[in-house]
């Protein structure tokens, strides 16, 4: 012990020098509230000496009537640290586009502070609030205090998981669709698949504005929603003559770096063939003020996009080219039906929707969910001759 | 367990609608933005077309967070901002508000604070990651103090915007990779080396057999008898560590000091801007564990991010660089060692072989 009373932690305390902002003065800082964090920091500074962790998962713990939102986590070295013998996470849904006032962070904190470690992550990679730290007994007096405050818990297991956005219209102007009513509406619509977990595996829905795809939807979610348009790039000539004027190269650091070359520049004048623009923002993001999205807004809805585990990773592909904005939500509801029936019946347990396609084909999950092959769903036709011709055809 | 329940139990309300949580200025153009700038590193403006602007300062965060500090984030939202603030999607604060006098003074108790103000255009954006020893079990590494060590050489690329295009670095702590790793510039990952070792003194006790053979993607685990009682042996030859099998098992550990570590990977991204979105690729496999600092690690990762800084065009992502140097460029200009371990070996493997004689000599 150091003269404090607090643990000796002098592989940690090298981690509280340098610019970057420190997660052990965090963890420190937290420990001035609630003892907890010493242990914390204890079992961690054992972790550093010895090179592993040192949690282990253990019986299942919730609040009742839920089967997700809290994480149980076990020390195995409790007998030592044992103010965090028991450590469990809770992951409290977060806000559309994680906007909160002062008020609602207080309120979080009071929560946090009389129930738990007050160490919390913002955020977890899902989205969600992370509450990093409490005991059984703790987690129906924070559920109440929670719901009561108008904050619910967010998803875990095999359920659906909490949806996030980009903040979309809130703040960027190449929002395509309400990519924060959309994530607040889908949230609203599937909380019993959220808190009571329904399915083989986990699904992640994400939302973002437009093809910059802040929120990282076309790699982390299950149904990754892109905004996008379908005319033309509004274009201001003016704008575009001042960014010339500012010395912007336009032909080198925009035409030449259009992926389709779709553009051209005479020193005068940009003219873009948008038949073949293929919305990948590029231009946008050089000039925002002489270029913007069209008007006739929506999103490309993509599929099955998935971490390593089980069966590697993958990419979300296109399942539906467009939708536009005012159609949005009705049309995702109707095919999130469809493919949790499909997902239901065919699927394995621990197997990702993303994987079942794989598994049985793109083909036949098309004719499964009633959608009807496009050539925006492939980058090229097949090149193997292995083509498995339906009965029917053959019998024809 | 849960206790009992209380009389009006409140349940499935949701998050908070956020509109109750936007700034004024917010809601009164909400889905009419012009254009934006960005003033300086970390600070942005966005006019509508109502002629109205909103200045946002961004500051990195660790992630981790105390009470403590969201508190003083909320003691900042009510001094600067009328009491309004968000997160982004990797994990920075941002402060959102109308005058253009706040921007200096805000800044300046941010970074009195502790918290870097930055992390916009071409800049190191904070680094996503996972929870590490701090929380997890499977892990094979720290993520909060690997992000740490990265960040405190790296923050003057956070803090300044000097970099060809956007530079996204992710961490992961083991293979299940909760944070994104895949698609990243670089990715920083934790691994395991060996098999679980199985502790058949207490694995009838504690697990279901059945069930733990299922958990492996691999089919690695099969039915055994020891010692005249019910195990499991795992084929080694099968097994990728994944540890799939100790997360319903806790008789199957995977921990062991000398033999997890670290691998890099590179070129991933997630946007649509110029080139599709892609996957990162195998630099290093196997770095060791050396905490408190990992100076293997950091001097990797800041090697590959000073070549890039060096070599690559305007624009050029660190994946769409190595596209137009070529992989046997990028690992002579960086100096990394070509191993056996890159060529993959796994499922569709032939998808990575060079098929063409397209070679840059
Ligand atoms: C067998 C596979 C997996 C296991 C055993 C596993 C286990 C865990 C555990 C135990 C945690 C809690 C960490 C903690 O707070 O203590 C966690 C968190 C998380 N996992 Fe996984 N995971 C697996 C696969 C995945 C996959 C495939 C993804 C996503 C692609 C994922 C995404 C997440 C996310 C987003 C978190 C929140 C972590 C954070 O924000 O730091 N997990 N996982
Ligand atoms: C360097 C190796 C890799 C690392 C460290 C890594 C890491 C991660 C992490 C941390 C996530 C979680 C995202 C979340 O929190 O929601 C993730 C998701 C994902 N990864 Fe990777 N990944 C790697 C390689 C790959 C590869 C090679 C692929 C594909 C071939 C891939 C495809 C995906 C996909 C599709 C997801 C979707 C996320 C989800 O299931 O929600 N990853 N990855
Ligand atoms: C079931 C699939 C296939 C069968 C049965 C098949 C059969 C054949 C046969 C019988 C020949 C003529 C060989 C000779 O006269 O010496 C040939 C030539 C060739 N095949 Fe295939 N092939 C198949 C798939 C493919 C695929 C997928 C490719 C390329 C992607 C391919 C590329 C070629 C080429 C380049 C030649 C030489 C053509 C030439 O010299 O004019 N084949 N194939
Ligand atoms: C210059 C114009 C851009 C603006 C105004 C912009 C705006 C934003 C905003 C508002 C966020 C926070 C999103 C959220 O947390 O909900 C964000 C994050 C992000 N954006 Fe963009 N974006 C721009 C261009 C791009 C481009 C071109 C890319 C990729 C090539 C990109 C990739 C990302 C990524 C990866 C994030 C997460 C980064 C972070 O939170 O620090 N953005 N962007
Ligand atoms: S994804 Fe597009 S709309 Fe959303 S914040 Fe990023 S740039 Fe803006
Ligand atoms: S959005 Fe991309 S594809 Fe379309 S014109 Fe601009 S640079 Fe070219
Ligand atoms: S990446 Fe692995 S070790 Fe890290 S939090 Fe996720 S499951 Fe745990
Ligand atoms: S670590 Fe993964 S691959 Fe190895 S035995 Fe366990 S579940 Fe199977």
């Amino acid at each position: 012990m150091a003269d404090n009373g607090k643990r000796k932690t002098k592989l940690l305390d090298q981690l509280e020098s340098g610019p970057w902002p420190s997660f052990v003065t965090e963890i420190k800082k937290a420990s001035e509230s609630s003892p907890v964090c010493d242990d914390l920091l204890g079992q961690l500074e054992l972790s550093y000496e010895e090179k592993q962790g040192h949690w282990k998962h253990g019986g299942i713990v919730g609040v009742l009537g839920y089967g997700g939102g809290v994480i149980g986590r076990y020390s195995d070295v409790g007998d030592r640290f044992p103010n965090v013998a028991h450590f469990h996470t809770i992951r409290v849904n977060q806000p559309s586009g994680w906007f909160y006032s002062s008020e609602a962070i207080r309120t979080l904190c009071d929560i946090w502070e009389r129930h738990g470690s007050g160490l919390t992550n913002m955020h977890g990679s899902t989205g969600d609030i992370i509450f990093l730290g409490t005991k059984t007994s703790e987690l129906e007096p924070i559920f109440k205090e929670l719901t009561e405050a108008g904050f619910d818990l967010g998803g875990s297991g095999s359920c659906m998981r909490t949806p996030s956005c980009c903040l979309g219209p809130a703040r960027c102007e190449w929002a395509c669709y309400d990519t924060m009513k959309l994530c607040y509406d889908v949230t609203m619509a599937y909380q019993d698949e959220m808190h009571r977990p329904p399915f083989p595996y986990k699904f992640k829905l994400k939302a973002a504005g437009c093809p910059n795809d802040c929120v990282a939807s076309i790699a982390r979610a299950d149904l990754s929603i892109i905004g996008t348009w379908k005319d033309d790039i509004r274009q201001d000539d003016a704008a575009v003559a001042e960014y010339a004027a500012q010395g912007l190269d336009i032909r080198k650091d925009v035409c030449d770096r259009c992926p389709t070359r779709c553009m051209d520049w005479d020193g005068q004048k940009l003219t873009i063939a948008n038949r073949e623009c293929v919305r990948c923002m590029h231009c946008i993001n050089v000039m925002p003020k002489a270029l913007r999205p069209g008007v006739e807004k929506g999103a490309t809805i993509l599929i099955g996009s998935k971490a390593p585990i089980v069966q590697g990773a993958l990419l979300s592909s296109v399942l539906v080219p467009f939708v536009p904005a005012e159609e949005l939500l009705e049309t995702l509801q109707e095919l999130i039906k469809r493919l949790w029936e499909f997902w239901d019946e065919n699927g394995k347990n621990r197997e990702r929707i993303g994987e079942l396609i794989q598994r049985v084909g793109m083909a036949g999950f098309l004719d499964a969910i009633g959608l009807d092959p496009v050539p925006e769903m492939i980058s090229a036709p097949r090149d193997n001759p292995y083509i498995f011709f339906q009965a029917e055809t053959e019998e024809k | 367990m849960a206790t009992q329940p209380t009389a009006k139990r409140i349940t499935d309300i949701g998050p908070p609608n956020y509109e109750k949580f936007l700034h004024p200025v917010i809601t009164k153009n909400y889905g009419q933005w012009k254009y934006h700038e960005t003033l300086a590193p970390g600070v942005l403006c966005h006019v509508a077309e109502s002629g109205d602007k909103i200045y946002t300062v961004r500051a990195g965060s660790p992630r981790l967070l105390s009470i403590q500090s969201l508190r003083l984030f909320a003691d900042l939202a009510d001094k600067y901002c009328g009491g309004h603030l968000r997160f982004t999607s990797r994990n920075n604060v941002e402060f959102m508000f109308d005058d253009v006098a706040k921007i200096e003074p805000l800044k300046r108790e941010l970074q009195a604070a502790g918290f870097p103000v930055g992390g916009t255009n071409n800049s190191i954006s904070n680094i996503v990651h996972t929870q590490g020893w701090v929380h997890c079990h499977s892990s094979a590494t720290d993520a909060s103090g690997l992000v740490k060590s990265v960040m405190d050489e790296l923050c003057e690329y956070f803090t300044e915007q000097k970099l060809p295009a956007k530079l996204r670095i992710a961490v992961a702590c083991c293979l299940n990779m909760c944070g994104a790793v895949h698609c990243s510039d670089i990715a920083i990952l934790g691994i395991h080396r060996k098999p679980p070792k199985v502790n058949h003194a207490v694995l009838p006790k504690v697990c279901e057999v059945p069930t733990l053979i299922a958990s492996c993607p691999t089919g690695a685990i099969r039915p055994a008898t020891v010692e005249g009682k019910q195990s499991v042996e795992v084929i080694k030859e099968q097994c990728m560590y994944c540890g799939n099998c100790y997360t319903v098992c806790p008789a199957m550990p995977m921990n062991d000091p000398e033999n997890d570590g670290i691998s890099i990977w590179v070129g991933g991204k997630v946007s649509n801007a110029r080139s599709v979105p892609k996957f990162t690729k195998l630099a290093i496999p196997f770095l060791p564990n050396n905490p408190p600092r990992w100076p293997e690690v950091v001097g990797a990762v800041v090697n590959i991010v000073n070549v890039y800084a060096q070599n690559a065009k305007k624009f050029e992502r660190v994946g769409e660089w190595i596209e137009r140097i070529g992989w046997p460029r990028f690992f002579e200009l960086t100096g990394i060692p070509f191993t056996r371990y890159h060529i993959d070996d796994f499922k569709h493997a032939g998808l990575t072989y060079a098929r063409s004689t397209h070679i840059r000599f």
